[in-house]
């Protein structure tokens, strides 16, 4: 089942796929009014929790930024102003020179996990979902990498469009992820290249925390990643979680 | 878990979001513990922006909570930090105005795993289950004249370890909700802890942790080995 969260005529709703009689892609809300993906303003599928994101866990992205092996997954956490649904806006600051996207697997807990094999970590998992977790590299700092002036800013973590069942995904270990920067594609990986796996990072983080459904680990992008410009239409695709969009935009868009 | 009662507060919002955010480094005692490696590799030079951390969920802990040492740690430290409750929702905050946006002030004990780097400790240094006493209450921002100048005593089994002041912060209280928010926006709820000085008090299991800051009570809490 692929679920959203969605706001339509004065109240938010949940959604799930609908063809639509035009021959379009739309959505059904669970009160039976179908529309269109425009007509709605798309929240982040789930209610999250705690924000975990994993830096380079793609061998390819880790050798892209000439970065040597690691003793242990190099994770960091987000807080919730950072989260944005489907089809929203990300603001990129005025004279930053690299803004990026990153096109991740997000892992959604469903079942309190504390110490959990990895043997078991899935059947701790509601679900999965496409993130696009953007970063800019101008506020790098070398303390407490990454610093949250560069991955945790307002509207910078996309999160959507839909939640899908783990019955509806197999193996979360063999998915292709793409990244679409104007139609044109800038980013391709699969999950399979992942350094530690969805069942490994559950166990690693079970280890020394409790994690609690609504909790999401994000799971790290693979190489391709460019710079993107105010004006500029992002798309993330995860094969099976639908495709995921976003619009950059300048300072002005916020008052700025 | 959080008990119930820490999430109530008797001002607005009347509850606190969950979420914990806290600044490293931003105790003028705590840079300057680090001399003249801040300059060096991997640092290559003093912060430009806040250094924030973030405390999940699964950390916060109650007064009179007991924390867990993990097996393998011999001992912990304690970050003993005012933190700030945020009132209204605070984005790009001017630093003049920027006590206008707190609900008022509680303490924080941010509590972490020893680590020699600061440049890209594990999370399970400080995310771990119970590592952030909270409490033992909000007092309103009304209560307190200047946030700027409070007295923070650290207590381990009565003895008292260390004494610091909120008038040491690199970025005052109004400062560095300015800085802050230029970037993120925070929340009716949310909690910034300012920072706390060096070297930090440590601790073992079996013993006990008091903090106290001026008008805002003692925050306690007992140190223990893991439960077999």
């Amino acid at each position: 089942m692929m679920r959203a969260r969605v706001a339509y005529a004065g109240a938010i709703h949940a959604a799930a796929p609908h063809a639509l009689s035009d021959g379009q892609s739309g959505l059904r809300l669970t009160d039976g009014r179908t529309l269109h993906e425009e007509d709605v303003v798309w929240l982040p599928p789930f209610e999250a929790g705690t924000i975990l994101a994993l830096g380079l866990n793609y061998a390819d992205h880790a050798r892209e930024l000439n970065l040597a092996a690691q003793e242990e997954p190099l994770v960091f956490l987000k807080g919730p102003g950072t989260l944005l649904g489907h089809r929203g806006f990300t603001r990129r600051p005025d004279g930053v020179k690299f803004m990026h996207y990153e096109c991740e697997l997000a892992v959604v807990i469903g079942r309190s996990a504390r110490q959990v094999s990895r043997g078991d970590a899935l059947h701790h998992v509601a679900g999965y979902c496409i993130a696009n977790d953007y970063a800019i590299r101008d506020y790098l700092e070398n303390w407490y990498r990454p610093n949250l002036r560069a991955k945790n800013r307002d509207g910078a973590t996309v999160l959507g469009p839909w939640l899908v069942d783990t019955a509806d995904v197999p193996d979360p270990g063999n998915l292709g992820l793409r990244t679409f920067v104007n139609g044109k594609l800038t980013q391709q990986g699969n999950t399979r290249d992942l350094i530690t796996d969805v069942p490994q990072l559950i166990e690693y983080l079970s280890d020394f925390m409790t994690l609690t459904a609504g909790d999401v680990i994000l799971t790290g992008t693979p190489e391709g990643v460019v710079n993107v410009d105010a004006g500029d239409e992002v798309v993330c695709e995860i094969d099976g979680l639908g495709r995921l969009q976003n619009t950059v935009v300048a300072d002005a868009a916020f008052g700025r | 878990m959080v008990g119930r009662a820490l999430l109530t507060l008797d001002v607005p919002p009347y509850r606190l979001s969950g979420t914990v955010y806290g600044a490293l480094l931003n105790h003028r005692t705590a840079l300057a513990a680090l001399g003249a490696s801040v300059d060096e590799p991997p640092y290559r030079g003093a912060p430009r922006a806040p250094v924030l951390y973030i405390k999940p969920r699964n950390t916060l802990a109650g007064d009179g909570e007991c924390v867990t040492v993990p097996s393998g740690t011999a001992e912990l430290e304690i970050g003993a930090s005012l933190g700030l409750v945020i009132g209204e929702p605070a984005c790009r905050v001017a630093e003049s105005r920027a006590l206008e946006c707190l609900a008022g002030y509680l303490i924080v004990n941010d509590v972490s795993v020893p680590h020699g780097s600061h440049y890209r400790p594990a999370i399970r240094c400080r995310a771990r289950d119970g590592f952030c006493p909270l409490g033992p209450r909000v007092a309103g921002r009304g209560e307190i004249t200047d946030p700027d100048a409070l007295t923070i005593r650290v207590s381990v089994d009565g003895e008292l370890r260390q004494v610091a002041t909120t008038a040491d912060l690199m970025r005052p209280v109004a400062r560095l909700l300015a800085d802050v928010t230029d970037f993120m926006t925070l929340v009716p709820g949310d909690v910034l802890a300012v920072g706390a000085a060096a070297p930090a008090p440590r601790v073992r299991a079996g013993q006990q942790v008091s903090i106290e800051i001026d008008g805002l009570g003692r925050l306690t809490n007992r140190f223990a080995e893991p439960r077999a």
